[in-house]
């Protein structure tokens, strides 16, 4: 409480600085984007400096765009000394200044004189308005179509003329849509005619997505006339049932990459438990160790080589494989091999050997998480029809369906595959036959845990790294395997995709929390039903 | 085993208390040191956040004694692991406080875990300091809460969030009792500041949930109604991440629809890229980008003591900052260790905090804090857009919540009450556990 007056004092004494040292100039200059631009300087409110930003707008200059981008980037800097405002870009020690609104370089300034241009959501979001009528004539189409569109989302009726100028001047199509739906936005809200209030509606209806949908409730909610207010609300409806329709699209969607996940983290559990038999608990550490394999590589690769980044995940799977069927091979031939037919004493010892791996892990790379970034990639989103699809969803459930067909692969046409099947189906003919049943055991139980290896470099790109990542997916894993059928690998696929999809079909109406509980409880009367899974095993062996 | 060990330890209490009273026991058998209890997870899934507080307090330790210690005498940190298991950490403060006679005990991050040591706390009369923020209605004599109550974070993060012009509300949490209640306490408090019963959505999700698309896409949908739109997150640790990721992909930017977070700090972001999630808010009484001299020396010993230049400091370790030096202070002015001096020398205790303040212990047992909101950074850090004019003294007991409404607590005598019932004029309120 002491402190607070003494604040007070400072910040007048230092707004009263900021006013000598440039506001001067600028009482003399009303409205040249030069002086204007000063004011940035200083230590200011957040109201003063969104009192700026609208004053540089309001000059219609065009070169204030580069000054209001830097600020809404954060590259807007002053120097601590004289207040004066820079562009300073790249990072680094000391930073390269720019001009704010000419962009030439002033020269270069240590770090430590410069202070940032501070800047809130409300100023950011002032500032993307701001930009939006400075860029609407900007040369480059791309900007102008983010012009475009923010203006929809803001639009009022004050820009009706500068649209329809905009409008007038423009020759792409698309961009040309865009504005006329600004248009049609801008027209609802003012006090035009109702004809042009209905074709507006009619406008934006058939534009018919959530934007458009916003603006018309809007509209149907707002306006004095009864025909607008019935047209809009018309309009709102269609637009509703669209969208539910492509709700139910989205939930397969999600559902479907909901299973990929759970495919990636089953699969290799398929092969150890489904096939061999053995309850791995520690399963889960294997996708964990596959994601720190990934960690590592991109640490490496920023450290050595930061060009190949976007080839880190390519070059994290292999190693990623080789990390986890390693340590799968020392499990197996450690402690595993000991405890065949064993299942309860195989279960506690891969307990055992999970939580050692965890704190194991936690030991070395600490704790905490771990960033592992997104290549470009597999960032960002994009749009099919009302659905928005995100790039890292789609890239794993293509990634898990590769994964899933080479396993078929390697288990179906290769020698390897074959001795594995003949050891499961019956081991003492195989030994009988001259296959080396021991070999094979590690191979398989390597085989299952390189996999999941491969897993864990997809799951870091959409969960946490940390020591607990495995913990996470061994009960689902088992979940998937044991109702998709123990032994089958097309049991599991099936499994696992109708588990993601029953999950998100649920969890809109019961929430995640009771939907995952559903899920169980259909699994546990699916499972009395049908004691070994959707696919189950045939023949002689099974009762084995 | 376990009905012998609890008897023998209500017997070595009996003695205790018959020949010398609790405390000179404790002293006597620490000889010439003083012994402090450090009771975090370093294993299991709380190790990600509480590992990060034993080092702290190792650190605020290892700079007392280099001051010269209290009382005379060095302090000596006596590190457990409860392994992120509750009942653990009740048998492990009972170690603590029986077997290694510590003056006082620095610990726990969940409610879960602080619920389960309490009734030690109590039984053998010592003292906890609990760093974290929670959901309060609680006060009890034998705990100091340097954390934040909900008064002190997430009533002041609505009202900043208010003031901004959002109208309408999602609710997000984990499964637990934190989320539950601070959601009860803002759904009562949004409601009583005119916000209609469709403009809010609560909305909660398992403990290291990860599969982030329905719900995102819910906000997504819950916001395009035309008003604006914030998520209030009380998602706890783990599942973080993988929500914001999810949130940057689906392009939801903080400019549409802010998400202000209660457990996300610079700990948490230091395993995301926050390019995506610039803007984006969180509602704490310390960030390391608080600039002034006190937090600038606190940060450069914090890097010197784990000689490692990129590791973050928190709000936590405020608390414990603070909490710490309240003790010492409290020691020092008692003369004495014993839990009964100390516990009533602490109410009235004034420190500095990190923020370029001064703390002080209330008669609940809670602290005066600053209310700090800040934004997400691209390089990890917050910067503070907004800032309570004064300090805000910690609630234990909601006013928004009925049934707590008419309590308070005051541990000072006379009244010496945790959940004093105003309207009853008794001592023991509803949703009292004494």
């Amino acid at each position: 409480m002491l402190t607070l007056p003494c604040r007070l004092l400072t910040l007048a004494f230092l707004a009263l600085l900021a006013c000598l040292g440039s506001g001067a100039a600028a009482f003399a200059q009303a409205g040249d984007p030069a002086q204007i631009v000063q004011k940035f300087g200083g230590k200011t409110s957040f109201e003063a400096t969104e009192a700026t930003v609208k004053e540089l707008a309001a000059t219609g200059d065009p070169a204030v765009a580069r000054a209001l981008n830097a600020l809404a980037e954060g590259q807007l800097y002053y120097r601590k000394s004289d207040n004066r405002v820079f562009i300073a870009s790249g990072g680094g020690d000391p930073l390269t200044l720019l001009d704010p609104l000419s962009g030439d370089p002033a020269g270069e300034e240590p770090s430590g004189n410069l202070a940032k241009v501070k800047i809130k959501n409300s100023i950011r979001r002032t500032v993307s308005d701001a930009l939006g009528s400075l860029t609407l004539a900007s040369p480059d189409p791309a900007k102008r179509l983010a012009a475009a569109n923010t203006l929809f989302a803001g639009a009022t009726p004050e820009q009706i003329e500068t649209l329809d100028a905009a409008i007038a001047g423009e020759q792409l199509p698309d961009i040309r849509a865009r504005l006329e739906q600004a248009r049609a936005a801008a027209v609802l809200k003012s006090d035009r005619p109702e004809a042009e209030k209905l074709a507006a509606i009619e406008l934006l209806g058939s534009r018919g997505d959530r934007e458009a949908l916003v603006v018309l409730t809007a509209a149907s909610a707002g306006s004095a006339e009864a025909a607008v207010k019935a047209a809009a609300a018309k309009a709102a409806g269609a637009i509703e049932e669209t969208i539910a329709f492509w709700a139910y699209a989205q939930n397969v969607w999600y559902g479907l990459s909901l299973g990929s996940v759970l495919l990636l983290a089953a699969i290799g559990l398929a092969i150890t438990f489904g096939v061999m038999g053995v309850i791995n608990m520690a399963h889960g550490e294997m996708v964990m160790l596959g994601a720190y394999t990934t960690f590592a590589v991109q640490e490496t690769i920023r450290a050595e080589a930061p060009s190949l980044f976007a080839w880190s995940l390519a070059i994290a799977l292999p190693l990623a494989f080789l990390v986890s069927a390693f340590v799968g091979l020392v499990i197996e031939r450690g402690i595993i091999r000991f405890l065949y037919g064993r299942p309860l004493e195989t279960l506690l010892a891969t307990f055992g050997v999970s939580l050692i791996l965890q704190q194991g892990v936690r030991t070395i790379f600490g704790p905490t998480n771990r960033q592992v970034g997104n290549p470009d990639w597999m960032s960002g989103a994009f749009e099919v029809g009302l659905m928005s699809v995100t790039w890292n969803r789609l890239w794993i459930i293509v990634f898990a369906l590769i994964v899933f067909a080479a396993l078929l692969l390697v288990l179906g046409r290769t020698s390897l595959g074959l001795q594995m099947r003949a050891v499961t189906q019956n081991r003492r003919m195989a030994s009988a036959m001259g296959i080396r049943t021991p070999w094979i055991d590690a191979m398989t139980f390597a085989l299952g845990s390189g996999i999941a290896g491969v897993a864990g470099v997809a799951l870091s790109q959409i969960d946490n790294v940390s020591p607990n990542l495995g913990q996470g997916y061994i009960i689902d894993s088992f979940m998937v395997v044991v109702f998709g059928g123990v032994g089958n690998l097309w049991g599991t696929l099936v499994g696992a995709m109708s588990l993601g999809i029953l999950n998100k079909f649920l969890e809109p109406f019961a929430g995640a929390v009771l939907g995952k509980i559903v899920v169980l409880v259909l699994l546990i009367l699916f499972i009395q039903k049908r004691p070994r899974g959707l696919f189950a095993q045939k023949g002689r062996f099974v009762e084995a | 085993m376990r009905s012998g060990f609890h008897g023998f330890c209500s017997a070595a209490a009996l003695v205790a208390a018959l020949s010398t009273g609790g405390a000179a026991l404790a002293q006597d058998a620490s000889g010439d040191t003083i012994k402090v209890g450090i009771l975090h997870s370093l294993s299991g899934t709380m190790a990600i956040s509480e590992t990060t507080l034993k080092d702290a307090m190792l650190m605020l330790i290892d700079e007392q004694n280099k001051k010269g210690g209290l009382l005379g005498k060095k302090l000596e940190p006596v590190v457990v692991d409860p392994a992120s298991d509750w009942p653990l950490f009740a048998e492990k403060a009972r170690e603590l406080i029986s077997q290694q006679k510590v003056a006082a005990t620095f610990g726990c991050w969940t409610s879960v875990s602080r619920k389960s040591v309490l009734p030690v706390f109590k039984e053998l009369n010592s003292i906890l300091f609990y760093p974290v923020q929670y959901e309060g209605e609680e006060s009890e004599r034998n705990v100091f809460y340097t954390g934040a109550a909900p008064n002190q974070q997430a009533i002041p993060a609505v009202d900043y969030l208010m003031n901004e012009g959002v109208e309408r509300w999602v609710l997000e949490g984990t499964d637990y009792v934190y989320p539950r209640t601070t959601n009860k306490i803002l759904e009562a408090y949004l409601k009583a500041k005119g916000v209609a019963a469709e403009d809010i959505k609560v909305n909660y999700t398992p403990f290291g949930f990860s599969d982030w698309q329905t719900e995102v896409s819910a906000i997504k949908e819950f916001g395009a109604g035309g008003k604006k739109t914030a998520v209030v997150s009380t998602v706890n640790g783990d599942a973080n991440v993988p929500f914001y990721k999810e949130l940057a992909n689906q392009g939801i930017s903080a400019e549409d629809t802010p998400v202000v977070a209660f457990s996300v700090g610079e700990e948490e972001l230091a395993g995301i890229d926050t390019k995506p999630l610039v803007g984006h808010l969180a509602a704490w009484n310390y960030f390391q980008s608080v600039d002034n001299p006190a937090n600038a020396e606190f940060i450069a010993k914090w890097k010197a003591f784990t000689k490692n230049d990129k590791r973050v400091t928190n709000d936590p370790m405020e608390a414990h900052y603070i909490g710490f030096n309240m003790w010492v202070k409290a020691v020092e002015a008692a003369g004495t260790t014993d839990p009964d001096k100390v516990i009533d020398a602490m109410v009235g205790v004034s420190v500095p905090n990190l923020t370029g303040g001064y703390s002080s212990m209330g008669a609940n047992h809670h602290i005066t804090k600053p209310v700090l909101i800040g934004e997400i950074q691209d390089d990890g850090q917050f910067e503070v857009v907004y800032e309570t004019p004064g300090l805000v003294l910690g609630d234990e007991w909601s006013d928004y919540l009925p049934e707590s409404k008419p309590l308070i607590a005051d541990w000072r005598a006379p009244m010496s009450c945790g959940n004093f019932n105003t309207e009853t004029g008794k001592c023991g309120g509803a949703g009292a556990s004494n």
